[in-house]
């Protein structure tokens, strides 16, 4: 396998790691205003204290990752979407501080001001990246230079706003499911009920996305009718999204929240056959199109980075799972708490 | 237009820069301070090295939390703005950022949430081992963002291919580049100069409550501790400066001539102005005092080797003068001012009079800002002297904006980064605020015999208090 295919897998593999963790607790944040009293706020915020800021590192490795092995469709798309990556920062921004902030002062006006705003910055975050993800699957409006050639309207497509609204919806359901695992009473009975709730949402936007796809996107399938096999992973995804409603009947959250996981690495991974061998198509010319091959660093720094992510990510793997088990188990308020 | 894309993005990434460096320097330096208490009390068993653990350990979590979240924006700006740069260096500087995010932020995001969260839930030596491996995280992360920085300073280990506007640059040998020649004085001076911030962060603080008479034998210690970290890093600055000195005098000549403001090559002897207020246009330094002949000694190594001017260079290639004079010669006076202070510290610290010294514990307190400045003017020197390049001899700043980035949008983004860090900062200054007012827990002496395990012993039976904020105090969480 040559190096640049090999850099466009371990992107894959980054991007499916932080949708799948910092999905979750996104996906909290999206939920965060159904829960009225602020004790049970409290819950929220606190199941995914410890945790959020390393499943952001996914997202910082990524960016890093990106501009390493294909800079020029880093350098193309964050000047490109200027404005959206801003927004996207200041939302992640506003997050954190949301968090941090919420606990310090105690009045019903200052906490629900900050509970709006963690809503509010997740829901805009996680939009982003499905517009993102839509724009990508579209093409964009690259030059021969590979500049950029649109606005900020043009990115706001009625599919790439699909897309967002689905990663909304997927990312609710998979931050239901989380919750589920980490509360118990009755805060975790009225939160069996958004499971279901959310996983109406998932399903109908999951269809809607997959008909427009199917219809309109001639380059996304273009891979699947080349190679048949992918549709083996089409098929795992349906059955991972029919294992969850299953999962929740018969009283396993843990398996349902494995195959929400599963879902979002299916769908990644879909993401990835629909690009290929594209990062960026140019909807001006094919031909200005930014591929994994002439977007790409050298093949020695490809060799490089190869090396450093070998000897890395099993270290990185390893602690990560030693952190969610130390932290595993039902949130209790306590003294460290928000 | 192009001139105030220029302008603008140069201020936004100023301005963003700075903010973000406010917090790394405290990340590192108070990453090592906390493993040298927390080995402490692993060795004495004491239980206010334990206080002193858990104290400054909440202070790094609400500093680190801030580094991640202005962190991120940098990585952002690469490409938003300087998608040109990002497509020259991304061959070169991408693998130092690659290996930063693998090695670097993993260990210290996956490490602090047991620092912080951990304590009832792993036992002391792992716990231990976490400190160790944040601090190391910490470290990692100078390592890689210097050696990328260093690499813009004094290019090497890479060839250009293509011209013109698809000319990058191409890396031919990895460890040339992660050795280039700036990079190892670079790294040490960054690395001294976040231990001396963090080192009078934590006197500052310790010197206030002593002087209010509140959690004496912690603060004390903390102190003394502190105290002879940021002694042996102060003597150590002006070393590996006066290294890092004659480094640039070699690789980047144009830098050190603004510096120290040499307009004119010097037939002999050059002499070195202790302050002066230089002006580029009449090409003279006004009322300057200069010590004859130093220049030379400290920039070659003798009285008389001549340093080149900045006659010697296009004007079109001079860097700011004035701003990079400044920087430098206020750095280097605020250095001098750590190593008197923590001389006079250490003295008194060890004739055992230095906590009845009321006026020298003010001075303490009140000295924290100085370090932070001398952090900043360190690469406001870099960074300004090394203009007009964003690569030195390579390529130029103006030329390594986004080409599809206007104006308007890089001034609506500065305005929103201006109200959000604004906020940021008050959520900072606050929570930094209420966690020094509370202080650290009241220790609690347990008579010996009655137990050998320690607050360890007592934590563990609290456990099951799980769930944690990075910044909450106690007082606050306490009305569940």
């Amino acid at each position: 396998m040559d190096l640049n295919i090999f850099w466009f897998i371990l992107l894959g593999v980054l991007l499916a790691g932080y949708a799948i963790l910092d999905g979750f607790d996104l996906g909290v944040g999206i939920v965060h205003l159904a829960v009225k009293k602020d004790e049970e706020r409290r819950v929220l915020m606190n199941s995914i204290g410890p945790l959020w800021d390393g499943n952001e590192v996914w997202l910082v490795t990524f960016g890093g990752a990106l501009f390493a092995a294909f800079p020029e469709a880093y350098a193309t798309a964050f000047s490109g979407f200027y404005m959206a990556f801003m927004v996207l920062l200041f939302a992640l921004i506003f997050r954190a501080v949301s968090m941090e902030f919420r606990g310090k002062h105690d009045s019903p006006a200052w906490r629900s001001f900050w509970d709006v705003s963690f809503c509010a910055a997740s829901c805009v975050a996680t939009l982003l990246f499905g517009v993102a993800v839509g724009n990508a699957m579209r093409g964009m409006p690259i030059g021969a230079d590979k500049e950029f050639q649109g606005t900020f309207l043009s990115l706001l497509h009625p599919y790439a706003l699909l897309v967002g609204l689905f990663a909304v919806a997927t990312f609710a359901m998979h931050g239901s499911i989380y919750l589920y695992l980490k509360t118990e009473g009755e805060l975790q009975k009225r939160i069996h009920g958004w499971m279901w709730r959310t996983f109406g949402f998932f399903l109908v936007f999951y269809i809607f996305t997959t008909i427009y796809t199917l219809v309109d996107l001639p380059l996304a399938t273009h891979n699947f009718r080349e190679h048949p096999w992918v549709w083996i992973v089409v098929v795992l995804n349906v059955l991972a999204i029919a294992n969850i409603p299953r999962a929740i009947y018969l009283g396993r959250p843990g398996y349902a929240f494995l195959s929400s996981c599963a879902t979002i690495a299916a769908l990644t991974f879909l993401f990835g056959v629909a690009l290929f061998p594209h990062l960026i198509h140019s909807t001006l010319n094919p031909d200005w199109s930014l591929t994994v091959y002439n977007a790409a660093s050298s093949h020695k720094t490809l060799a490089i980075m190869a090396t450093i992510a070998a000897c890395g990510m099993p270290f990185v793997l390893a602690y990560t799972s030693v952190v969610y088990w130390v932290f595993r188990g039902k949130v209790q308020l306590g003294k460290f708490s928000y | 237009m192009d001139v105030s894309v220029l302008t603008l993005s140069r201020f936004q990434f100023a301005l963003t820069i700075m903010f973000h460096y406010l917090f790394p320097p405290l990340s590192i330096g108070l990453g090592g301070l906390l493993v040298i208490m927390e080995a402490m009390y692993l060795k004495t068993r004491d239980v206010h090295y334990e206080a002193m653990t858990k104290f400054w350990t909440k202070i790094f979590a609400v500093n680190f939390a801030m580094g991640v979240a202005t962190g991120i924006t940098m990585e952002f700006e690469f490409g938003t703005n300087w998608a040109t740069y990002a497509r020259y260096v991304g061959d070169v500087f991408g693998s130092a950022l690659a290996a930063e995010g693998i090695f670097a932020f993993f260990l210290e995001s996956g490490f602090l949430a047991v620092l912080v969260f951990g304590w009832d839930k792993v036992s002391p030596r792992v716990h231990f081992f976490s400190a160790c491996m944040v601090a190391l995280g910490a470290f990692f992360s100078s390592i890689w963002i210097v050696v990328a920085n260093s690499w813009q300073q004094t290019p090497a280990g890479y060839h250009i291919v293509g011209e013109g506007l698809t000319a990058r640059a191409e890396i031919t040998d990895f460890w040339a580049m992660v050795f280039s020649p700036s990079s190892m004085d670079r790294l040490i001076h960054t690395v001294i100069g976040a231990y001396i911030l963090a080192a009078f962060f934590v006197m500052s603080i310790a010197a206030y409550y002593i002087l209010k008479g509140r959690h004496l034998e912690f603060a004390k210690r903390s102190f003394t501790v502190a105290l002879v970290v940021a002694t042996v890093m102060s003597l150590a600055a002006p070393i590996s400066g006066d290294l890092q000195g004659k480094k640039v005098a070699h690789t980047q000549p144009a830098k050190l001539a603004a510096m120290e403001a040499v307009f004119h090559t010097s037939n002999g002897p050059a002499s070195l102005y202790l302050f002066g207020l230089p002006d580029a246009k009449e090409q003279r330094v006004n009322y300057g005092m200069a010590i004859p002949g130093m220049l030379s000694f400290l920039a070659h190594g003798d009285f008389q080797t001549p340093v080149t001017g900045l006659d010697q260079i296009p004007q079109q290639d001079w860097p700011p003068v004035a701003v990079t004079f400044y920087a430098f010669h206020i750095m280097v006076w605020l250095g001098t001012l750590f190593v008197v202070l923590t001389l006079a510290g250490a003295y008194f610290r060890w004739r055992g009079t230095l906590f009845e010294k009321r006026w020298l514990l003010w001075v303490f307190v009140l000295a924290v800002p100085l370090p932070y400045v001398a952090n900043e003017l360190g690469w406001v020197t870099a960074e300004v002297g090394r203009q007009p390049w964003i690569v030195y001899g390579l390529l130029r700043t103006s030329d390594a904006l986004s080409k599809a980035v206007a104006a308007g949008q890089v001034l609506g983004s500065i305005i929103m980064f201006i109200v959000i860090y604004a906020m940021l900062f008050a959520v900072w200054v606050f929570v930094l605020d209420s966690k020094i007012r509370h202080g650290p827990d009241e220790v609690v002496v347990v008579p010996a015999g009655t137990t050998s395990v320690g607050l360890f012993g007592i934590a563990g039976l609290r456990a099951g208090t799980g769930g944690a904020s990075l910044t909450a105090t106690d007082d606050t969480t306490e009305k569940e």
